[in-house]
């Protein structure tokens, strides 16, 4: 490895905050090394629990992480917190402003809070969120909890990485449950009713129980819904008693963290794959050239990928059948 | 190997001063040429503007300030950056700054003053002109 990465990995199990902050964007950035990097701090944490929150905009996931932070910091634990927001299409820009919700709880000691963009597609947001939550546990943090977006594919994604999930719902939206079903409600391990201080905010809860005892079968687990007021502080012992019960058996359930280390697998495999073909294709213009030839008619995108992938299995025996 | 390097830019509001259109402005404008602009938002104390600069490992920070305690304000933000070994961070200063304070906030340690009438572009361009690690590979931190 690389002397650089060394010093700042060295740095961070010495409680640099700054080496662990550039840590996370060098390996955001896919700098040289980055793998070998985040071969040596996996095998320095192990011990984070991780928390995705996800909801639609403006349910106030921020004002909850905030609420969640202060609480977890009373209770002892050493909080990371990851939010997301999304990139611009655009411009590749972002504006992060996450922070602005989360005051009380970034003046925190202990507390450690990173803003991160979506990005593009190269090399996928989950996968950046995964690798800033092991360097966060490298550094000792015991609960990292990720902030996202709020809608879209990524969501399940960044959300799989998570050892619980908390779905974020709020009374006056009218169908919100609507919403964000696809997807989005199957991922629940806690539903969170926030803004329980307005009106509705049982009507929400009871259409969230409706709901989940359609589709409850002898071995759907129990899914909690909790209500809180993230503004008036409210909701949040009883949320953080239910998360660490629920993590307490998660780590228990062998079968389920089987899946989350083949997931993990599959999903960096994939990404960084993808990567190198993509990087190596935009250097040497290969992929203008078959743009060209596609589009003049000269061939076809389904047998440029299969002779592609035909190549790729000759040269990589794992994946033969 | 391609990397995915952006520039992230901290845009904060020190201090007592409740205008912050400015500052949304300079931030949704630095977004749209490709930044990654962190908002912190109003009436922050300096050491949680430094403290927020280290975390989010960000290339630039950027101050508004039109209470005029720019002077105060921008001292104390410079002392928070180099206490926690981040005194490498550019700093820009914005906002209503007289012209004899320029060359006080440039003493200091400010790269750049951008007072009312200065572009977006310039903006952009002075920090992709003076901004320290460009790509990867970027120095070590103490």
């Amino acid at each position: 490895m690389e002397e650089s990465w060394k010093k700042l990995i060295e740095d961070m199990q010495n409680g640099s905050l700054r080496a662990m902050a550039r840590l996370i964007t060098r390996v955001e950035n896919r700098e040289d090394g980055w793998l070998d990097a985040m071969k040596a701090i996996y095998g320095k944490g192990g011990n984070a629990r991780v928390i995705g929150i996800t909801g639609p905009p403006g349910a106030g996931k921020s004002t909850l992480v905030d609420g969640l932070t202060r609480k977890l910091v009373d209770l002892g634990f050493d909080v990371g917190i990851i939010a997301v927001d999304p990139s611009s299409p655009f411009s590749g820009g972002a504006l992060l402003g996450d922070r602005l919700r989360m005051g009380k709880a970034t003046a925190l000691e202990g507390v450690f809070v990173r803003s991160m963009a979506t990005r593009g597609a190269l090399g996928g947001l989950s996968q950046a969120a995964r690798d800033a939550v092991k360097i966060m546990d490298a550094f000792g943090k015991q609960i990292v909890l990720i902030e996202t977006v709020g809608v879209g594919q990524d969501e399940v994604a960044v959300v799989k990485t998570a050892d619980l999930v908390l779905v974020v719902c709020v009374p006056g939206t009218g169908d919100a449950i609507q919403a964000i079903k696809a997807g989005v409600m199957e991922i629940a391990d806690i539903f969170v009713v926030n803004k329980a201080d307005l009106d509705g905010a049982d009507q929400v809860v009871a259409d969230i129980q409706a709901m989940l005892e359609l589709g409850a079968g002898p071995s759907t687990p129990d899914v909690p819904v909790v209500k809180t007021s993230a503004v008036l502080g409210s909701g949040m012992d009883q949320l953080a008693a239910v998360m660490l019960e629920r993590l307490e058996s998660r780590q228990r359930d062998s079968e389920w963290l089987k899946r989350q280390v083949k997931e993990e697998i599959l999903v960096l495999l994939e990404k960084e794959i993808a990567r190198h073909l993509r990087c190596g294709w935009e250097r040497n213009g290969n992929l203008d050239s078959v743009v060209r030839q596609v589009m003049s008619g000269e061939r076809d995108p389904y047998s440029f990928v299969k002779e592609v992938v035909e190549q790729f299995a000759q040269s990589c025996p794992e994946i033969r059948t | 190997m391609n990397t995915e390097k952006r520039v992230r830019v901290l845009v904060g509001k020190p201090g007592l001063d409740g205008h912050d259109r400015g500052a949304q402005v300079i931030a949704y404008g630095l977004r749209d040429l490709g930044f990654e602009v962190v908002y912190t938002g109003l009436r922050q104390k300096p050491e949680d503007i430094a403290r927020a600069a280290v975390e989010e490992d960000v290339d630039v920070v950027g101050l508004s300030i039109l209470s005029g305690s720019h002077l105060a304000m921008t001292r104390k933000v410079i002392e928070k950056l180099a206490e926690l070994k981040a005194g490498d961070i550019m700093v820009l200063v914005g906002g209503v700054i007289p012209e004899e304070d320029i060359a006080k906030l440039k003493e200091m340690g400010v790269a750049g003053v951008f007072t009312a009438g200065t572009s977006i572009g310039e903006i952009a361009e002075f920090i992709r002109s003076h901004v320290r690690n460009q790509g990867p590979g970027s120095q070590s931190v103490a």
